[in-house]
């Protein structure tokens, strides 16, 4: 278990914001993911939370080198997985595989189910004749629980909750040590959510696999990791296991976070303490200077907090913090007080992404 | 009198050489001044065709609206296209899910804040604008002068729901209904959305018709919750009690189904087995019967009635017997 599968070293995806007609000027940058550090275990489940533009699937990308890191390293297996190039790369994706968050878009609408399974085996040489590949494809719709009759049906035929099982099936297929899943159940409806969970976590037992969730669902999220990393403007803010990350959060934005998630049960909302964030989210393209929350954070000191950009630091065993005064807000020295919410620019070459859940429309509800 | 009664609902839509199809199908429900009631279930299951039935949204042609939608003692249904225009915006106001696609791209915020104010009460552009900035300082938008003069792209998500909520109360609307008001935000800023909304129904005395899919967000808000499933609605009760004893299959499996937060580590989730394609009508069944762990000969051969016992309403053969734990089921 304390075997160090994945380790991703001072991670940095930056993207150039561009204008201009003729010339490509480079105008600025979005700081999508901004020095990140973090270690996978074998056979751990990882997650990875925050609200919109923090910068979590990029980071999940970056990993797989979906989008090029602009600096920092991803070590896998203890290979240097950013440094490699053409087909040793292509060889080493085998074993890192990506579950998708929207189950319909990122399978291809003319493929049968076949022949979206047998695609990647072929590609990697693992299509060892028609039996031995039949029996696999059996095995692998076995296993996420779809019928064999399956193979021959196109995606539309299936709910989303199948849809996903079919994404699940060919990340499978190739027998990855990893697989990254961005927002595997954000756009399912909640009866089937619990389905998809539970069986990542049977595949998980089975086959031993290491996971990568990225979630915003923080009660997803905490239900099925062993560990959490909670990320705000492409940063990780604090890191712990997620009894420890629950029971007591040590960044002021973990400790919002949490509490504003609301839980069903009258009785704990109706005794709950809320911690309101003021305004939105800074801009990743013009972050704040210092401590990245300070503008929003209700205990910002006068000092350090704007200044200077605190680091991860182990403060328990396993529990790790980036803020200047996470000891003395732990102790109560620090009380917070009210922050008046700053304007937020939008529209700087930033893409919302809003995850979908739930019905949008009439004709939505009218196709279920 | 309820300020809202809504009885016996139905919205079928009918499509040439198509079976008709029972969106939503008896649906009835009251709301009081100061109230708010929660309308919860996945999709498909009729909360936003219900919202839109009574707010005369849905197309004359296709959609056949019946029953009754009796606001402050008139029937909604039988008003004529130009008086039913009158009461939207000012004595009923809605909330949409997706605010950048509710919100005019090409106008100002302000002029459409101040659009409603002119049309309904009549107000002359300064005054409104004056009364815009007003408004769009109550629900919590900074600066809100310069914010008028913006477009909606400018600003986000946050900001544009909570503009969109400033818009429905210009005139102050006795009634507000809010269709996934939270859906596409953050959860930080859906608790802001959220204790906004709180605020208003309890200082101005709006009644609220909270639809959504989170049962979260219905556990903190909602006075009475009504679960839908397949157009109608199978449990009815207060917050409280339809939290401790949630008696339908279907709620007691959709809270069993929810990873919650204060919940220790190692508990396995119980999903409902199969998905809401798998619905059968209601005629002669439960729509439920398919996927329900409770299920007997009975529900597939009859529609369960309605039962309104001690403050519940109940539409099951078999219900959930209080302390029972959830059903352990292999999906498939």
């Amino acid at each position: 278990m304390s075997e160090t599968l994945v380790s991703v070293q001072d991670m940095k995806v930056h993207f150039p914001i561009k204008r201009g007609v003729f010339f490509d000027r480079t105008v600025g940058y979005v700081y999508a993911v901004d020095g990140v550090d973090l270690e996978i275990k074998r056979g751990e489940t990882y997650g990875l939370v925050g609200e919109s533009g923090c910068g979590k699937s990029t980071l999940g990308r970056a990993m797989l080198r979906l989008n090029e890191p602009t600096d920092g390293k991803m070590v896998f297996d203890g290979q240097d997985f950013s440094t490699l190039q053409g087909e040793e790369l292509r060889k080493m994706r085998r074993r890192i595989q990506m579950v998708f968050q929207d189950p319909l878009s990122s399978l291809d609408p003319r493929q049968s189910v076949e022949s979206i399974l047998v695609e990647g085996l072929r590609a990697h040489g693992l299509d060892e004749g028609k039996e031995s590949t039949a029996k696999r494809l059996r095995e692998l719709l076995a296993a996420v629980g779809l019928p064999a009759s399956a193979l021959r049906k196109y995606p539309h035929e299936f709910s989303g909750g199948q849809r996903q099982r079919i994404g699940i099936a060919r990340a499978l297929a190739l027998n990855p040590d990893l697989i990254v899943a961005d927002e595997p159940v954000s756009a399912l409806d909640v009866s089937v959510q619990a389905q998809v969970v539970n069986l990542l976590e049977e595949l998980q037992e089975k086959f031993g696999l290491t996971y990568l969730v990225i979630a915003h669902d923080l009660a997803v999220v905490k239900h099925i990791s062993d560990r959490v990393g909670v990320m705000y403007l492409g940063g990780l803010v604090e890191e712990a296991t997620s009894e420890d990350l629950y029971d007591e959060p040590l960044h002021p934005y973990t400790r919002a976070l949490l509490s504003a998630i609301p839980v069903p049960d009258p009785q704990v909302e109706d005794r709950r303490e809320r911690i309101l964030l003021a305004g939105d989210l800074p801009s990743p393209a013009n972050p704040p200077s210092g401590c990245r929350f300070h503008t929003r954070c209700p205990w910002r000191q006068e000092t350090k907090c704007d200044t200077e950009r605190p680091a991860l630091r182990e403060l328990k065993p396993g529990h790790k913090v980036a803020c200047h005064w996470a000891e003395q807000i732990r102790s109560g020295e620090i009380q917070p007080h009210e922050v008046k919410p700053v304007l937020v620019e939008e529209g700087d070459g930033l893409s919302p992404d809003v995850p979908l859940v739930g019905p949008a429309s009439v004709t939505e509800a009218l196709n279920p | 009198m309820a300020l809202l009664e809504v009885r016996d609902l139905s919205v079928v839509f009918q499509r040439k050489g198509e079976a008709p199809f029972h969106a939503v199908d008896g649906v009835s429900f009251d709301v009081e001044p100061g109230q708010t009631v929660g309308l919860v279930g996945e999709s498909g299951c009729g909360k936003s065709v219900t919202s839109l039935a009574i707010m005369g949204l849905l197309p004359k042609r296709g959609a056949k609206v019946t029953g009754s939608v009796t606001y402050d003692g008139t029937d909604l249904l039988k008003l004529s296209d130009k008086q039913m225009r009158d009461k939207r915006g000012s004595e009923l106001g809605m909330v949409f899910q997706d605010p950048l696609s509710s919100l005019n791209p090409v106008v100002p915020i302000g002029l459409q804040v101040t659009e409603v104010l002119e049309r309904h009460r009549g107000m002359p552009r300064k005054e409104a604008m004056i009364e815009a900035k007003d408004l769009l300082d109550k629900v919590g938008i900074p600066d809100p002068n310069r914010r008028l003069k913006e477009y909606p792209h400018q600003l986000s998500g946050g900001m544009r729901q909570r503009a969109l909520i400033a818009i429905a109360l210009a005139c102050r609307p006795k009634l507000l209904i809010a269709d996934e008001p939270t859906t596409a935000l953050d959860v930080t800023i859906q608790a802001q959305i959220l204790s906004l909304m709180k605020e208003l129904v309890q200082d101005l005395g709006t009644a609220l018709v909270m639809i959504t899919h989170d049962l979260g967000v219905v556990a903190g808000l909602c006075d009475e919750v009504n679960v839908l499933y397949g157009g109608k609605v199978v449990e009815k009760a207060m917050r409280h009690k339809l939290f401790a004893e949630p008696r339908h299959p279907y709620t007691h499996g959709l809270l069993a189904s929810i990873p919650r937060l204060d919940a220790p580590r190692g508990e396995k989730l119980t999903p409902i087995k199969g998905s809401v394609a798998d619905n059968i009508p209601w005629t002669s069944a439960c729509a439920f019967a398919p996927r329900c762990p409770n299920a007997l000969d009975v529900c597939r051969a009859e529609t369960p009635a309605e039962v309104d016992k001690l403050g519940r309403l109940l539409r099951c053969h078999n219900p959930v017997v209080p302390g029972t734990p959830a059903a352990e089921e292999v999906p498939v």
